[in-house]
């Protein structure tokens, strides 16, 4: 049982939750996740570590309502606890000085992104980042992403801040201006999907850090593989970033949706009760 | 404790085994026919996961216990990985004294009800029973009776915790909360130590509690086995990945002093087959964790499962067994076994495979998946698979599956479960980069101690075995935490 000792919304489908683990505060690096399940009937999900504070002993999860479970575990409140909580999982971003890195955020996936960012930051890179969104209110933790890079592009679909356009559109104005030695983007599979297009049109080494489907999250259930050059990789152990020019990301839309009908009907029914 | 030969003979020459084995004649003993388990229907059965056996009643046990001729060299005990002293409780159940017959089983195994219900006992004990060897009939049902004498004991509710010595105060980890471990912790403790077991999941009992479903080993069984171990002194601790969420070092520095490594072998094998990542086609692990560990199948949980109409299952073991049972209580129309060799090489337990028959399995042996097909969505419609010949054995002394060329044909399935095998579980190793590994990415240990490379590292299990038995485990568990208690000491003495 882990404590929540503060939470903040971000928008009205994006909450942040500030979560009592000791253990996984010291043990994270930038790029782990940790499993969470609430309730004794909850489901496991995994959550990348958005950041954590060692000496108090608490993690950052950033956590968007998708379904059952995550509308479950964002409604917990200061004080309440997380049934489960277990890592940190999967292995740890490579960092190294590199020169520009250009990162890429879309969505929530800012949050996971921040403390690559930092690290990057920290080794001596200079950092582009690029935060992406529908909207205006979905952009999240800029002024902490601004902190560690050197320059931060604002792309919204709707242009209601920032420029108007797609996270490709941002790559795009970035490498007109200046030389990218690698690129990560983290975000929805279809986005990183294009942006892998992109870096990979201009030679850009990128690295995708995936969210799949997952049981157990320490490599006993295989539904989280992907299929990247050519092989199947589970990406609790051996990602969850990997080489994403390799990534077969239609292979991982498809597997993505494998629960989608099950998952919508969980959601209406709990929707109807809530 | 092992028992030695002087040992047996000792408790067979009390005065009791020598009355009973005089109160019936031995060519008596032979005429008795071995009883049969008594079984839920197989059609009112795969309508829930009551478990299938219901096991025997106190007459049919003691009956049972009868043919037993409480042999002067009881080869069975040798079939036994944790030397169970079998005509000891087997002659405690014949005088009708059932709590002494658990007692006995507990000297050596910390999981007799879990025994009972999930050895291979026709390829052990019973493979070493007089009644096989020499008079090539039916033996006595060890099995059976072991079963019979771990629940009368927990029905009884007086459940005897083994003795424990004084506490010592020396800490030592299990990693992992399967049968090994759990042994290994139940040996520790009895011999003094403190001991805490390490889970990565939420729940303790490791395959025992996710991958065997309840219809065959009840939750609640496996639940009383660990509250003796707790009643024991052992701790517990869910949610916590050594390797990931502290290092054996960071133990180390907590005054852990040696660790026993069963952290089992939980990453499943897939074909490498085209179209082995359609939606609908998952590994055993995952399809039985979802329904046994995470209850997907109850309305009332949030995990969600596919509950496929046509449902083919890829291997021959008991995994393979378990899922496919699971797949007809979940509602198939069709549930297949696909197996590339055929009946007599298939590794799961008889009893699963005669169980599966009845409940309408159907076994396509000599049969292997090429290719899978699916709709637009990615879906699984369709499986090309190949018929199989038999060549020469190969190294694992069965014989080896030839392609017959020009044999393949399509099957419609919209799920299929891969039951191929399983490789050790890689975080232990990954987090020590100086553990010797094999070849096969288990943990190399000396085979007499169970010692790592890394010498306060012991390890047993599937860690180490690769895919094997709960028994062969829990005999790895007892073995091991005799050789922590022997490289504690010496530590201790220098």
């Amino acid at each position: 049982m882990n404590k929540i000792v503060k939470k903040e919304i971000f928008s009205e489908n994006v909450i942040k939750l500030v979560i009592d683990a000791p253990r996984i505060a010291k043990a994270r690096k930038a790029g782990h996740f940790v499993m969470v399940r609430n309730g004794a009937d909850g489901e496991r999900i995994p959550l990348t570590i958005a950041g954590s504070d060692p000496v108090k002993g608490t993690i950052d999860l950033v956590i968007q309502k998708v379904g059952v479970s995550s509308r479950k575990i964002t409604s917990l409140n200061v004080g309440d606890y997380v049934t489960d909580l277990v890592g940190p999982l999967g292995e740890a971003t490579h960092i190294e000085k590199v020169g520009t890195v250009l990162a890429c955020g879309g969505g929530v996936g800012v949050a996971p992104l921040l403390p690559i960012v930092e690290a990057y930051k920290k080794a001596g890179n200079r950092v582009v980042t690029i935060l992406a969104a529908r909207n205006k209110d979905l952009i999240i933790l800029e002024p902490q992403i601004r902190e560690f890079s050197d320059e931060v592009i604002i792309m919204t679909d709707d242009g209601s801040y920032g420029t108007k356009g797609l996270v490709t559109d941002g790559i795009e104005s970035v490498v007109a201006k200046e030389k990218i030695d690698m690129a990560i983007t983290i975000g929805p599979a279809v986005m990183m999907k294009f942006a892998s297009r992109v870096t990979k049109k201009y030679n850009i080494p990128t690295i995708a850090s995936l969210n799949t489907i997952m049981v157990d999250g320490t490599g006993m259930c295989g539904a989280c593989r992907v299929t990247v050059g050519g092989k199947t990789k589970f990406v609790c152990i051996d990602g969850p970033e990997f080489n994403a020019h390799e990534v077969d990301f239609d292979e991982m839309l498809l597997r993505l949706s494998g629960y989608r009908e099950l998952e919508k009907k969980a959601d209406d029914n709990y929707l109807s009760k809530h | 404790m092992t028992f030695n030969q002087d040992s047996l003979k000792n408790d067979r020459s009390q005065d009791w085994r020598v009355e009973l084995r005089n109160i019936i004649k031995n060519k008596d003993r032979l005429k008795l026919q071995r009883v049969r388990m008594n079984e839920v229907d197989a059609e009112k059965r795969v309508q829930s996961y009551v478990e299938v056996n219901s096991g025997l009643t106190a007459e049919q046990a003691v009956n049972e216990a009868q043919r037993c001729l409480d042999c002067a060299n009881p080869t069975c005990i040798s079939g036994c990985p944790v030397e169970i002293n079998i005509p000891a409780f087997i002659k405690n159940i014949e005088r009708k004294d059932f709590l002494e017959a658990a007692k006995t089983l507990k000297l050596t195994s910390s999981l007799p009800a879990v025994c009972g219900r999930v050895c291979p006992q026709e390829k052990q004990c019973e493979a070493n029973c007089f009644y096989t060897i020499k008079m090539k009939t039916e033996p006595v049902a060890i099995g059976f009776l072991e079963r019979f004498a771990a629940d009368y004991e927990r029905e009884s509710n007086q459940i005897s915790v083994p003795a424990t010595a004084t506490a010592n105060g020396i800490k030592v980890a299990c990693i992992g909360s399967g049968p090994a471990s759990l042994t290994c912790a139940g040996e520790l403790a009895k011999l003094g130590y403190s001991v805490t077991v390490f889970e990565a999941l939420h729940e303790i009992g490791g395959v025992l509690k996710y991958g065997i479903p309840e219809f065959r080993l009840p939750n609640k069984i496996v639940d009383v086995e660990i509250d003796v171990l707790k009643q024991m002194g052992v701790q517990f601790e869910t949610n916590f990945i050594v390797g990931k969420t502290a290092t054996i070092n960071d133990l180390r520095e907590e005054g852990y002093v040696a660790f026993f490594a069963g952290s089992g072998a939980g990453l499943p094998r897939f074909m490498e087959i085209p179209g082995e990542n359609y939606i609908g086609i998952l590994s055993s692990n995952e399809y039985l964790t979802r329904v046994n560990l995470m209850n997907a199948a109850s309305p009332y949980t949030d995990t969600p499962v596919i509950c496929g109409l046509n449902v083919a299952v890829i291997g021959g073991g008991n995994t393979a067994m378990d899922s496919v049972r699971t797949a007809k209580r979940l509602g198939a129309k069709r549930a297949m076994i696909v197996y590339r060799r055929s009946m007599d090489e298939m590794p799961a337990r008889i009893e699963e495979i005669h169980h599966a028959q009845e409940e309408g399995i159907e076994f396509l042996t000599l049969t292997n998946p090429i290719e899978y097909f699916s709709d637009e969505k990615g879906c699984l419609k369709q499986m090309r698979v190949q018929k199989m010949g038999l060549g020469e054995p190969d190294a694992s002394g069965r014989r080896r599956p030839v392609e017959i060329e020009g044999s393949e044909y399509l099957i419609d399935v919209d799920t299929v479960i891969v039951s191929v095998g399983v490789s050790p579980n890689p975080i232990i190793p990954n987090s020590l980069p100086n553990l010797k590994m094999t070849r096969w990415k288990t943990i190399e240990v000396n085979e007499e101690t169970l010692q790592s490379s890394i010498p306060d590292i012991f390890a047993g299990g599937d860690i180490v075995r690769g895919g094997a038995t709960v028994i062969l485990a829990m005999g790895d568990g007892r073995k091991a935490a005799a050789s922590m208690n022997n490289y504690i000491q010496n530590i201790k003495t220098k």
